[in-house]
């Protein structure tokens, strides 16, 4: 099954460097996402692999074989370009085969695979139809199919949700993920939005200027977040990190080079605990999001459903012995310490 | 009757517009279609209703003959050699080469350079012995040809001034679609493995198609309105070997004040253009995808 290995590889313009000594190896028929703020140089990845770029340095293996000096129509990969690039003087059927038609692929072949892959994608009504006559949708599933067809064992996707609306958005999210699965092929795909990458992706690679600042499974990247950064990237809201010295009215002590990280959703009212004032709620339906002031520093609580207690108020934090995260203050990278609970 | 003050404040606002249409174009056009069946007011003599005697004249003409051949054969090779040399010249400044700012100034100068002056630059190139192709030719010893002066070139000396000074002005409407067409496209059409000629055939031209038809049409009205060079260089000869049908035109009228045989003149000519025009629009039109 093929395996794709990035190993030290770089790309910059000038004095640009957008990605950094980037290392990365895939396992057979995983889902992966490329995570990270614009400018992280997720998307100049995704190019590196697909042939759209020249690495600077690095070398990129497809089942051992080294591919980054290949045009990119001999790597064995196809893609879903972010504007799904579709052809628009070409038919939906037309447009899905084109590669095949380009490589000299007899008609009645090229006819037996587009009617393999317009059923998985829900075409066979559309085939004749041109791009501009589709809906946003419909377009994604067009573009899904020009890179399905072809058998190509990895498929890179470039935000390929971000032009669809919130509700078609969960809808591909499923089917794309589902589509994967039966075919079993590897797929790469980049997106900035948090919640898809860990809603989706059997692994996250969450990357800071240029570079893999953690490459794990959804889980691990939530309960265990490699630095301070990866903790405010994962989770809405985002992980509270609070000072040592917002602990001092409860009593805990930590070092002075360390900063505490708490999730606001592992924090819960207790009798007596971490005191702070509520100066805000929020409500969403399920949950709230209360904003309570400990001393200068602020600080997220998700509760359930909405709570009894009004701003102004002192509430009393506690939180489990397993939720707290321990950082550098310096480098802002993970330590591990003995947990210490406050219930 | 009452007009709306709506109504009144549009008519006004047309009004301009109207008045030049009518002053410039449907005025003009109508005169000429009167006058080309009636014959040339001469001193004493007033215009006399002649019915198609203009015409059955024209049909007896060798000049016109001449010119309507020559006219024919000058825009067969003006238009598509102007428009493929366009075409070529606006990829290769789109492409990535170094100095194609100064490329593109290059391939567009002619296009800013008067008629009047191409011809001076042109007369230098094609002056016998002394002119920049015979220098070349002489190098090989088969200098002394008159490219000007001999029938059997004179209309090729010519076409060939036209297309340059046509590619570099059709060049820059290529080169503006070419910009618009999304660089995706293109990648797409790579990672999809087609090459060079393939995305050129596939994708890159018929996305040029709309420009391909407003270009075709400019082509075909300067291959039979451009003829500042025919009076600057040749005047119709040698043995009205260039003489083209506006030129005549412009003799008939204006050298031998022949009014009423080039109001026949110009309605064969308008009829020609408007043939091509009804099929540019009318067939080339619903062949062509439009973003």
């Amino acid at each position: 099954m093929p395996v794709l290995k990035m190993q030290a590889l770089n790309k910059s313009w000038g004095d640009t460097h957008v990605v950094r000594d980037l290392e990365m190896e895939t396992r057979e028929g995983e889902f992966i996402a490329l995570l990270g703020p614009s400018g992280c140089g997720k998307s100049t990845t995704l190019r590196l692999i697909a042939g759209l770029e020249e690495p600077t340095s690095g070398s990129i293996e497809l089942d051992g074989i080294e591919i980054s000096k290949l045009p990119s129509a001999q790597r064995g990969i196809s893609m879903v370009f972010q504007s799904y690039a579709l052809f628009p003087h070409l038919t939906v059927a037309e447009n899905i085969t084109f590669g095949l038609s380009v490589r000299g692929e007899p008609r009645k072949s090229q006819a037996e695979k587009l009617a393999r892959v317009a059923p998985l994608l829900g075409l066979e009504g559309l085939l004749d139809r041109r791009p501009a006559q589709l809906s946003g949708g419909q377009q994604q599933r067009v573009a899904l199919g020009r890179a399905l067809i072809a058998q190509s064992p990895i498929c890179l996707l470039d935000e390929p949700l971000s032009n669809l609306d919130a509700s078609l958005r969960a809808e591909m999210r499923n089917e794309i993920r589902s589509i994967q699965r039966r075919l079993g092929i590897t797929m790469i795909f980049v997106t900035h939005d948090q919640t898809e990458a860990m809603s989706m992706a059997d692994r996250v690679a969450l990357l800071r200027n240029g570079q893999i600042e953690q490459f794990d499974t959804p889980e691990v990247l939530y309960s265990r977040p490699a630095s301070t950064f990866v903790a405010r990237f994962i989770g809405a809201p985002a992980m509270n990190i609070l000072p040592p010295a917002a602990f001092a009215n409860c009593g805990i002590s930590f070092p002075d080079d360390v900063l505490v990280g708490l999730r606001p959703e592992d924090l819960f009212p207790v009798e007596q605990g971490l005191a702070g004032k509520v100066t805000q709620i929020e409500y969403f339906g399920a949950d709230s999001i209360l904003s309570v002031d400990i001393g200068a520093a602020r600080c997220a609580v998700r509760l359930q459903g909405r709570p009894s207690i009004r701003t102004g108020t002192l509430l009393h934090l506690g939180w489990d012995a397993d939720a707290l995260h321990l950082f550098d203050a310096q480098t802002g990278l993970r330590r591990e310490a003995a947990a210490t609970p406050l219930t | 009757m009452k007009i709306s003050r709506n109504a009144l404040i549009s008519f006004f606002l047309l009004l301009p517009a109207a008045i030049l249409l009518v002053a410039f174009t449907f005025y003009p056009t109508v005169a000429t279609l009167i006058d080309s069946v009636f014959s040339t007011p001469r001193g004493r003599r007033p215009a006399a209703f002649v019915g198609l005697g203009n015409f059955e004249r024209m049909a007896a003409d060798p000049v016109f003959h001449r010119a309507f051949l020559n006219n024919l054969i000058y825009a067969a090779v003006v238009i598509p050699a102007s428009m493929g040399l366009a075409l070529a010249m606006a990829l290769l400044v789109n492409a990535r080469i170094k100095g194609r700012g100064l490329v593109r100034l290059a391939f567009f100068t002619p296009t800013i350079l008067p008629m009047i002056a191409v011809a001076n630059i042109w007369m230098f190139f094609y002056a016998p012995d002394l002119g920049l192709i015979d220098q070349f030719f002489g190098l090989f010893g088969r200098g002394g040809t008159n490219w000007l002066g001999q029938s059997g070139t004179a209309l090729w000396a010519l076409i060939a001034i036209t297309i340059w000074k046509l590619a570099g002005f059709f060049m820059i409407f290529y080169l503006a679609a070419l910009q618009q067409i999304p660089p995706s496209l293109i990648e797409a059409a790579t990672l999809e493995g087609a090459s060079y000629l393939q995305r050129l055939r596939r994708v890159i031209l018929p996305l040029l198609m709309p420009t391909t038809l407003f270009i075709l049409i400019n082509a075909v009205i300067e291959a039979f309105r451009l003829v500042d060079h025919v009076i600057a260089l040749t005047r119709g000869g040698p043995n009205n070997s260039t003489q083209l049908l506006l030129h005549y035109i412009y003799q008939v009228a204006f050298n031998f004040w022949d009014t009423a045989y080039a109001a026949a003149l110009s309605v064969v000519l308008l009829l020609v253009l408007a043939l091509i025009a009804l099929f540019q629009f009318g067939y080339l039109d619903k062949r062509i995808h439009y973003r």
